[in-house]
């Protein structure tokens, strides 16, 4: 294994983090607590507890797998496609790496990201909401199968797209309206059965069921299944990537 | 001596159908500089490519260092820096952060003292803190040949390298592959410039439509392909080339003021000497004359257009 170029891309990553500070960090932490403002503060004052819980609170588990879903989807999407946008992926591709390296390296940046954009919205929640969480491993537990797995997908897309249109579709096509319409803002219960049956075929839903369990032990549906259904959206991702790297898909052809 | 690369019966089919190399066999000797020619779109970078990984190759062979790149890749991209045709940086990151950067990538510890040198011997030293974007067009070249370099490469690929880059930077560039060649590494040169390959390379290869068309040191090329012209200037018009020096095939034009004769270096005999005594024979005076050798670049323009 060369750690040496896996840390070198790494770094690489996460300075390009701090040099895009506003943009990587500032702005999702702005954006999300608008939310609070007006789902949680405004409008979250006028809904009823759901299973216990104030509305207000009910929905930081779902903010935050918001913003981890998205940004690690952007940010291991961008972070591929860049180099071979300008061209500086010969380099990687040149460089006495394996793919496995390559993939840690990139994924491993965006999926930190993630996790601290995540662990700073947890915190800017804190502000507006009381905030008591159940199950802190399995939150963290969580929190970094999603950000690996949706960097994973994001890498995905970086590879898979060859212009600026197609890096931003999926995300804003298929990721942004599952997350909004998998239980972020309520609970998949309060639906009525026929959309509930419907909505159990996002798979946002679970993710978002898990981690709001690790919060308040409240769920839609069972953390197994939850836990289940994640890894196996995950191994789906590993193998994709393994096959991209095998065929040399938009890589090397 | 082994070579350090060997490329055997080397194809390549792009998806698109497009056929870009053709059972290409090369071997590339150690510590020599070899001149890739070719005109657009004949496959140098496509053959550099595959050698460095970038793309797949179709069939065939190619092992660097002894190492197959595909097989044993980890050994075989260690040995080789490549500075690509076109100037492909990280605009945001400073000079010494690229360079650093890539030697991390190439998997060995980081050295500031020979980043340090590496600079310094591409006149970069005073700009390690400067962002990329800042830099001029020959300054990024040079960041590219120190990130190939950053890594100690046994072999260094540079595609085009001095495309773009005005006179003086060029020789500047030139003298650098001098002293790498020097200190012992394998130097593969792509380029436009027939006069980088004529200056520079101990051996040439011709590519033309995916085919190797000629592989030959470049002094034996020179003799064996050179053909040299004598030029006469008469001193008084002539109308038409004498009956008496028609064996001579001249060349009559200037407006009937200049003789060109065509011979052969190679030849057990020029005809030179004999001209001049038919010449004088003839009442034909000349009042100058000089004689030119064929130039790589007419060499490489007659091989094309042979293949063509």
């Amino acid at each position: 294994m060369n750690f040496t170029a896996i840390r070198a891309i790494y770094l690489f990553e996460m300075a390009r983090t701090w040099r895009t500070l506003l943009q990587s960090i500032v702005s999702p932490v702005i954006s999300t607590s608008l939310y609070f403002v007006v789902f949680g503060a405004a409008i979250g004052s006028r809904i009823s507890e759901i299973q216990g819980v104030s509305y207000g609170t009910f929905i930081v588990p779902g903010l935050v797998m918001l913003s981890v879903l998205t940004q690690s989807i952007s940010n291991a999407s961008f972070g591929i496609y860049f180099p071979k946008f300008v061209g500086t992926i010969y380099e990687i591709l040149s460089a006495p790496v394996s793919y496995l390296e390559i993939v840690i390296g990139y994924v491993g940046a965006a999926a930190t990201k993630s996790i601290l954009l995540g662990l700073i919205i947890l915190g800017t929640a804190g502000l507006f909401v009381p905030l008591h969480i159940h199950h802190p491993f399995w939150m963290l537990a969580f929190l970094v199968l999603t950000a690996v797995t949706f960097s994973l997908l994001g890498f995905i897309i970086g590879i898979w797209a060859d212009n600026f249109e197609k890096l931003q579709a999926i995300p804003l096509l298929v990721v942004t309206p599952l997350t909004f319409l998998g239980g972020s803002f309520y609970s998949v219960n309060m639906l009525p059965s026929g959309w509930r049956t419907i909505t159990l075929f996002n798979p946002v839903v679970y993710l978002i069921s898990g981690f709001r369990w690790s919060f308040y032990e409240i769920a839609d549906v069972s953390l197994a299944v939850s836990v289940g259904l994640t890894l196996t959206f995950l191994a789906i991702c590993l193998v994709t990537i393994w096959w991209i790297f095998k065929t040399g898909y938009r890589l090397k052809n | 001596m082994s070579p350090i690369i060997s490329v055997t019966h080397l194809s390549k089919t792009y998806g698109s159908g497009f056929t870009a190399l053709k059972d290409v066999s090369l071997d590339i000797r150690r510590g020599e500089i070899f001149a890739l020619l070719g005109p657009n779109g004949a496959g140098k970078t496509t053959l550099i490519s595959i050698i460095c990984g970038i793309a797949n190759l179709s069939a065939g062979k190619v092992t660097v260092g002894g190492h197959d790149i595909n097989a044993d890749y980890r050994a075989a991209r260690s040995l080789i820096g490549l500075v690509p045709q076109e100037l492909h940086t990280d605009s945001f990151e400073t000079v010494w952060a690229t360079v650093s950067f890539s030697r991390g990538l190439f998997g060995k510890p980081k050295n500031p003292a020979h980043i340090e040198k590496v600079l310094k011997d591409l006149s970069l030293w005073d700009k390690k803190d400067n962002r990329i974007i800042e830099l001029s067009g020959g300054m990024k070249r040079r960041v590219m040949i120190a990130k190939a370099l950053s890594h100690e490469p046994q072999i260094l690929f540079l595609d085009e390298p001095t495309a773009g880059v005005d006179v003086e930077l060029r020789k500047g560039m030139w003298e650098v592959i001098g002293k790498l060649r020097d200190a012992g590494v394998t130097v593969i040169l792509t380029t436009h410039y027939i006069e980088e390959a004529e200056q520079m390379a101990d051996r040439i290869g011709v590519i033309n439509k995916g085919e190797i068309i000629l592989i030959e040191e470049k002094a034996t090329l020179m003799r064996q392909l050179g053909r040299k012209q004598l030029t006469l200037q008469l001193q008084e018009r002539l109308a038409a080339v004498p009956a008496v020096l028609e064996p001579y095939r001249l060349t009559l034009d200037g407006d009937g003021m200049r003789l060109t004769y065509n011979y052969d270096t190679q030849g057990e005999r020029t005809g030179i000497t004999a001209l001049l005594g038919d010449l004088g024979n003839a009442g034909i005076r000349f009042k100058d004359l000089s004689t030119t050798q064929n130039s790589l670049e007419d060499i490489f323009v007659s091989l094309v257009r042979r293949g063509a």
